[in-house]
Parts: C-alpha cells; structure tokens; sequence
C-alpha cells in the first residue's frame, strides 16, 4: 500500500481513530477530574479536595450499598462460572436430542434486553412467593437472595459463550492423547481441559463480575427494602439531582473496574509466561460475536 | 470385566451413555435456565393476556386480548416509533464511526493492534452507569461542554435531556459493542483478495466496497445486532440523559410495573418489544446473508 | 507362533444410517511388524486406527490385541499408544512432562518415570530441549516429542496416523528412515496408516490397501506392486497401464485394437479381463528391429514425451481405449524416440497381471 492516496487513507484514518479515544476517554477523565473538586457545584472547578471521598465512606447508605454489590457480584459470578463453564463443556464436547433447542435457551439471556429480563423475574418471583405462600405459609420477600439468583441467571450464558469459544479453538485431539495416555476422564479434564480453558473461564467470570457491578434494572425490579446495589443507589440519587459526592461513588466504581481490568491483564500476563495461547479479553470478545 | 466382540446394540448402548454423560453434565445450567429463565418468560406471556383489577393488581382470569389491542394505541405507537428510530440511528452512527476505526486497528502490527484494543477494552469494563452519568454532567447547561462552548464565544449548550443527549449516550455507551466484532471480522479478512482485486484494476474504493466490506459483513451484522437490541431496549441511558416528554420504550415499559401498575400491559409491551427484536435480528442475517 | 498383535474380525463402522465408514473387515497384523495401512482420504484407514486405539468402537465386530478382546474399552485401558496427526502435544507442558503424562497416569515411581523419560528422550536425539514448550519447537522436533510420548509407555502396538504428513519432503524422507530404524530396534508391532505410498512401500514389512472401507488387498511392498489382484490397488500404487481384453483361447485374449496376447494364467474361460501393466514393463522398439517372437507387441504411435532426467515418459498410442504409458530409463544404449515416431511397444505375458474391477 504506498499510493500517495492510501497514505492519505492511512493518516484520515489514524486522525480518526485517535479522536474516537479522546471520546472515549474524555468523560471518564472529567469525571476523575472533578470527584477531586471542592465545590457543591458539579462541574466548577474550585480546588482540589477529598471532601466527596470522605463524605462516601462515611455514608452508611453508600457503604451498605457497595457491600451488597460486592457480596452479589462476587457470589452470582461463583456460581454462573462453575454452572456456566459446566454448560460450555456439555455443549461443545457431547452430542444429544434436544442440544441444539437448549443451545438456543442458554443463548437466549444475551440478546434479550435488561428490562426485559426485569420484567421476566419480577414476575415470577412475585408468582413463586404467591404459590409458596399459599402451599406452605412460608412469605418470602425479595432481598438479596432473589438479587443474586437474578445475576446467576444472566450471567450463566455470559460465561458459557466466552468459554465456548476456547474450547473450540482447541484440539480435542489433545483430549484423545491423554486417553490414549491412560488418564481417566477426571484426569484428562484436570491436567488437560481445565489449564487451557482456564484463560476462558477467567475471562467468563470476569466479564460476569463486570456485569453484575453494572447491573441496574433487573436488580431495581428484585430487590427488596434495604437490599440495594451501589449502581441502583447511584442511579436513584441522580435522578433526584446531581452531586458532587456521586462524582466520589462513580470514580471508586470506576476504580473497581480498572482493578479488575488489572487484574485480568495481569492473569493473561501470567498465561503468556507459562506459554500458553494468549486470551486477552478482545480476542476472547471477538470469538464470541464472531 | 472381559469384553466380547462389539454388536449393534451395543454400540447404541454405548453412544446413549455418552450422550446421557453430556446432558447430565450441562443440567444445572439446563435446570436453572428452565427454572428462571424459560418459565418467567413463559409468565411474562401468559401476564398479557390477564386483567388488572381496579388497585392495579393483576387477576388472573377474564384473559382477554385488551394489552395487546392497546399496543395499537396512537401514543404506544409513537413511543415504538421513536425508540425504533432512536435506535437505528445510534445503530447507524456507531457503524459510521467505528468501521474506520476497526478498519485502523486491524492494519496495525500485532503490538500495536494489542495495544488499542485494551485501550478500547478499559472503558467498555468500565461501570456502565458511570460512564453515562459522565455526560450528564458534561451536557449540563452549567456543565463542562457549555463552559467551553460560552469560552468560543458561543451559547451554554442545551442538549441535556433531549433526545440528543440520549443518542451521544448510546453511542458513547455500545460504541464497544459494534467495534469488536467489526475488528474480529477485518482481522481475519484474507488481504490477499484485496490485492487480487488491485491487480484486477480495481481501485482503492472499489476494491473496499466490492472485496473488503462484503468480507466484513458478519462483523457489521453481529456488531448491529449487539447494538441495535440493547438500543431499542435502552432504560438507563434515557432516564440519566433524556427528558420526561420523550418517552422511550424502556421506560414505558418499567413504569408499568413500578408506577402505573398495569402488569398485564407491561406484559404485552415487553412481548411486542421482543418481537420487534426478533424482527430486526432476523433482518439483519438477511441482509448480511444476501451480500456473501 | 507368536500371538497376532493386532486381529480385526469382521469390523463394520456405520455413522448414522448411512454412512459405512469400514466394511466388514478383517486383518490380522502380525507381533513386531511394521504395517501400514494405505488408502486415499475417505477410504477408512484413520477410522479403523482409532478402533484399535479405542477414540471410536465399531458397530460390529471384534478387535483384538494379542489376544485380548477390547470390545468397548475406553482407550485409557487398552494396551496401545497413538501418535497423532497433529500430534496433539500438551502445549502448557514442557517436553518432559509431555513424555511423562503416560507413565504418571499409570502411576509409575518418580524415579522410574525420570530413567525411563530421559532414556527415550535420548532415543529421539530430544535430550537438550527436555525443558523447553511444544511451541518452541520446530515441526521435526514436535514429531519426535509425539513418538516419544508414546514410546516411552512401552505399548504392545504403537499406532500412528499419517504423522509425517506435515514436514517437508527432506525431514520427511529423514524420519521415514529413522522410524522403520526405530521400530527395528525397538520391536514393537506398529501400525502405520498413510495416504503416501511410497511410505508404504519403503517402510512397511506388510500393507494393507484400503478403498471406500473394504480392504482391498494385504501383502508385501512386493506382492502389492507387482501382483496387484484389483483395478483399484494396480491404479493407486505407481503408474499403471489397463488394458482390456475378451479371451479367445486358454491363455489368449483379443484387445480392443484387434491385437492378440498372451494372458497369464488363472484367467476365466471366457468373457472379460483387464490387463495391468507396469509403464517399465513396456518396451518401445524401432518399427524396423528385431522383436523377439515369445513377447506380446503392438503397432503404436508416440503422441507426448515427458523427460524426468533420470527417465523418459512416452504416452503411445496404440488404438486401444487411452495411450500407454511406457517408462524407459535414459541411458545412452536406449534409443530415444520423438514425438510423432512410429514404434512397437512390447511386453512379456508374466509381466502382467490379471486384475478385478
């Protein structure tokens, strides 16, 4: 590529490209920017201070709400990565009547939309405590529990999908070597399966954590009183008007986000290290949507 | 134990435990996907044919096809049309932006293409809410984009609850989800064939518009859809960026459940969005089918 | 007599109701010899390997290891080892755990598994990189690494599918070599499968040659080059000439060209046979030389000559239903001939075989 008008093609599109990051980046950096601004006034700039950050961590309501989201992001990822990697396996390594019907069920929470989906569980949770109460007695109400049994829904498939494209980019030869090897199948998914989807499980369970902390509507429409989640809290506080103590919240999320971001980048580090197929979270994004 | 010699029934015998072994072993995710997936959908449909008492509970009798002929109503009507039209144009910008973008990244070398695409990964990892509350304060008639507006000599800008601000926070919200299957598709695009179609004379634009973006649909198809959907869909985007006049499909329909206390009719509002969906998803392989 | 290694009886794979990837065979390959089963892609080779390694069971059938019925035994029980296409290495272990997998699964001593790791890996020249990964391996070494994984369990039958497939012609060359060295040495029994048949031919002890799941013939490099029994296996090895014929007499048939031939024996009384003739069993003589009285000949016209170096191609045409091939070495006491030349190709009538469709 070296007419001069491809160059030209080139720098438009770099010029674009670098103005596409700017956009990206921008909002986020303001945001940082200002969380550290001593004024009442959102977006005047007075001075610097960690005024906002100490009236968080001394707000019980924040405090409760981001404990509720850790302990639901945390748990919910738990369980949909072991029942969402378990799901991957069964679809892509077995074959059985009706695999291809429930193939479509497991992909079916990723193009519905959260309303949707709000309005799915509101439903029958609502349903559900209805029939229990009148079979037994026993009321349930929304809480946590319903909360985290939401996130574990959706996030169920999140996973399978990102491990299902690892575990088709590798040889199952490699599988029929270690029985041709003597192992038994407990032994071939422990020192053969699990280590190479291992980058797929993590990045399944990254991107299900990631999910659970963003979630806002499905856990508006489970949670009951005093079982808020730090999103829901932020959100109701900026419908009611902007300030600058939420400023504080988002840029601690957002530091959230970056550790986790940390978190996997080093992961895949380590991966690379030990030799093993690089999985960065793009690559593992691209096999899915492909 | 000793083996003799291997009979049909046998075989069979032997593939069914497999296949057994394979179902067995996906069940949890089957049986809790039955349990909180299907059946709350199932639920959400039977919901739109209910009644709703006179206190806004839902009764579960006298079905009737009442939500469903409300779906008709002029009001619910503009409310489709406009988040339909919303959508298709945050659909639209992201594809117009990110393309050339994509397009950037996948001509790198393999550091540097690394390299942008975590950059590109950090925001879209990043708390979705915050993110769009970050216009919010920027599109304020007090905030950061009126400060330099008014510094150029120009006006505070008043875009914030407006339709506008909804789209620049869609875009900047599911940009992500348009630009990496768009890369994953001109990744792996042979680049031969680009060259075959310069050696046949074809020019630069030609060679893109008949070679290059062809190859690339199922990229733009997948990154439409993943766009597209959650647009149509959109809640908290609107409710952060956009104004009470205009109302979008998203909030329609949770206000039914919260505020307006008309399940059944939220129920078929729901339906009808995902059968819009389902329509628009369809379309889209179609037309990236019809392109191959 | 030893036990057979290896002995399939009556072994049929169906995939579905359709497909019948294996065709009620049955071969028995005997203790310590080098085997390989030769056939173009489809025919069912790599199938019938994975039966006797245990990744597929047969429909029906028997297949036995010295002896022993394997029936439905996974693979991790059966007394073979294979060595894969792709070689399927374990790509986040280090060479020597790679060798090494086989002996821990089967719980073998820590120091034994050091000796016996370490021993092999010296058989395949691999004893420098025993720490380094797959990926850094060239395609030769990675090779190696699959054989000695193998090796090293001391199987009863070492299998291997098509496993030069992906080197060059010269490494290649070099491990054909050094594995039929190996498995002399070595003695185990080793089934080979392959699409390539001069690996066949220069490596095997016996070869079996398969077509669209049917066993078609099993024999020496010998046997399966000069006396093939069908159209199919004369076709697939080398070049061949077919000529058809109708017998006129005990050991006499007219071709199409009106010429009469001899016939080897074992012929039917009547009715059709088909001639196969080796290009180098052909002679071109000049139109005006002597050809001996007890060989079969022909007018013929040359129509296309391929020089190779070492050799020269001549299609011929002779009025029969395509031209002959012949093959004659280029030395200077053979005469070459041009294009367009009238000659006499001839041939002796044992040097052709009687061939079934």
């Amino acid at each position: 590529m070296s007419d001069p008008a491809n160059r030209r093609v080139g720098r438009v599109l770099g010029i674009n490209a670098w103005l596409v990051y700017v956009f990206l980046y921008a909002p986020i950096a303001l945001l940082i920017v200002f969380s550290f601004n001593d004024n009442n006034n959102v977006s005047i700039w007075t001075e610097p201070s960690l005024r906002w950050y100490r009236e968080m961590f001394g707000n019980d309501e924040v405090m409760g709400a981001l404990r509720n989201s850790l302990l639901v992001a945390l748990v919910s990822t738990l369980v949909a990565t072991v029942i969402g990697t378990a799901l991957a396996i069964s679809l892509e390594r077995y074959r059985y009547r009706g695999r291809g019907t429930l193939d479509g069920l497991a992909y079916l929470p990723i193009i519905i939309p959260d309303v949707t989906m709000a309005v799915m569980l509101l439903i029958f949770f609502f349903q559900a405590f209805g029939i229990l109460d009148s079979l037994t007695g026993i009321r349930l109400t929304s809480g946590l529990h319903t909360i985290i049994l939401a996130h574990i829904a959706f996030n169920i498939s999140f996973v399978a999908v990102v491990v299902r494209a690892r575990i088709a980019q590798f040889d199952s030869a490699l599988e029929e070597a270690a029985a041709d090897l003597y192992a038994t199948r407990w032994q071939t998914f422990r020192r053969v399966t699990f280590p190479l989807i291992l980058p797929g499980v993590a990045g399944g369970a990254l991107l299900a954590l990631t999910l659970s902390l963003d979630d806002v509507v499905v856990t508006q429409f489970v949670s009951g009183a005093g079982s808020t989640t730090l999103p829901v809290y932020v959100f109701g506080l900026v419908r009611r008007g902007v300030t600058p103590l939420i400023n504080a919240v988002s840029v601690v999320m957002l530091a959230a986000s970056m550790i986790l971001i940390g978190i996997s980048l080093g992961l895949q580090r380590g991966a690379t290290v030990r030799g093993q197929k690089i999985a960065d979270p793009a690559s593992l994004l691209e096999d899915v949507s492909a | 134990m000793t083996q003799g010699p291997v009979t049909p029934e046998l075989e069979r015998a032997a593939e069914k435990a497999e296949s057994r072994r394979g179902l067995l072993i996906g069940l949890p995710a089957y049986a809790y996907l039955i349990l909180f997936f299907a059946i709350p959908l199932v639920l959400v449909f039977v919901y739109s044919f209910a009644s709703r008492s006179s206190t806004g509970l839902t009764v579960l009798e006298d079905w009737n096809l009442d939500s469903y002929r409300r779906l008709a109503d002029p009001l619910v009507i503009e409310i489709f049309v406009r988040s339909f039209l919303l959508a298709l144009i945050t659909t639209a910008i992201c594809l117009l932006v990110s393309y050339p973008f994509a397009y950037y990244i996948a001509t790198r070398g393999p550091s540097m293409r690394n390299i942008l695409l975590v950059l590109v990964m950090i925001p879209f990892w990043s708390n979705f809410l915050v993110r769009t509350y970050a216009w919010r304060v920027i599109l304020g008639s007090d905030g950061i984009a009126s400060q330099i507006s008014q510094v150029f000599g120009g006006e505070p800008v008043r875009v914030l609850f407006t339709s506008t601000a909804v789209l620049i926070g869609l875009v900047y919200g599911f940009l992500p989800f348009m630009v990496l299957p768009l890369y994953a598709a001109l990744e792996r695009l042979d680049w031969n064939l680009v060259e075959a179609a310069r050696d046949l004379y074809a020019s630069g634009w030609a060679a893109f518009r008949k070679v290059t973006f062809p190859l690339s649909m199922p990229g733009v198809v997948a990154g439409s859809i993943l766009v597209f959907i959650p647009s149509l869909g959109a809640y908290v985007t609107p409710a952060i960026l956009g104004g009470a006049r205009d109302v979008l499909l998203g909030d329609y329909i949770v206000s039914q459940f919260l505020a307006a206390r008309n399940w059944p009719f939220g129920s078929a509002l729901s339906f009808g969005v995902m059968f819009v969906m389902l329509l628009a998803t369809i379309f889209y392989f179609r037309v990236g089918a019809k392109s191959l | 007599m030893a036990t057979p290694a290896v002995e399939l009886v009556g072994v049929t794979k169906r995939f579905g109701d359709d497909v019948v990837a294996v065709d009620t065979l049955d071969l028995t390959i005997e203790d310590g010899e080098f085997f390989s089963l030769l056939g173009p892609s489809g025919c069912g080779k790599t199938t019938t390997l994975r039966m006797i390694a245990g990744f597929e069971y047969p429909t029906e059938g028997s297949v036995r290891i010295h002896g022993v019925e394997m029936g439905l035994k996974p693979p991790n029980e059966r007394p073979v080892n294979t060595v894969f296409q792709s070689y399927a290495l374990f790509p986040h272990m280090t060479v020597f755990e790679n060798v090494a997998f086989g002996l821990e699964m089967q719980k073998v001593a820590n120091a034994d598994v050091e000796t016996r790791v370490r021993r092999v890996l010296d058989q395949v020249q691999l004893a420098q990189r025993a720490d380094a990964r797959p990926s850094q391996l060239s395609g030769g070494m990675q090779q190696r690494v699959a054989l000695a994984r193998a090796l090293v369990n001391e199987p009863e039958v070492l299998l291997l599918d098509e496993p030069l497939g992906a080197l060059d012609l010269k490494l290649r060359q070099n491990m054909q070599y050094e594995l039929k060295d190996l498995q002399t040495r070595v003695g185990i029994t080793f089934v080979y499968v392959t699409h390539d048949q001069e690996e066949a031919l220069t490596m095997s002890d016996r070869i079996g040659v398969m077509s669209a799941g049917k066993l078609l013939q099993v024999g020496d490099s010998h046997e399966i080059y000069e006396s093939p029994t069908s159209r199919f296996v004369a076709d697939f090895i080398g070049e061949i000439n077919l000529l058809e014929g109708e017998v006129t007499a005990p050991g006499a048939a007219r071709l199409a060209n009106g010429s009469e031939v001899g016939i080897p024996p074992g012929h039917p009384s009547a009715g059709r046979v088909t001639l196969a003739l080796r290009p180098e069993r052909l002679v071109l003589h000049q139109v005006a030389g002597a050809v001996p009285d007890d060989r079969n000949q022909m007018r013929a016209r040359i129509v296309r000559r391929t020089y190779y170096g070492d050799v020269y191609f001549y299609d011929v045409e002779a009025g029969l239903s395509a031209p002959l091939e012949v093959k004659e070495e280029n030395r200077p006491d053979v005469v070459t001939h041009a294009v367009g030349d009238e000659v006499i190709v001839s041939w002796s009538t044992d040097s052709a075989n009687l061939v079934s469709d």
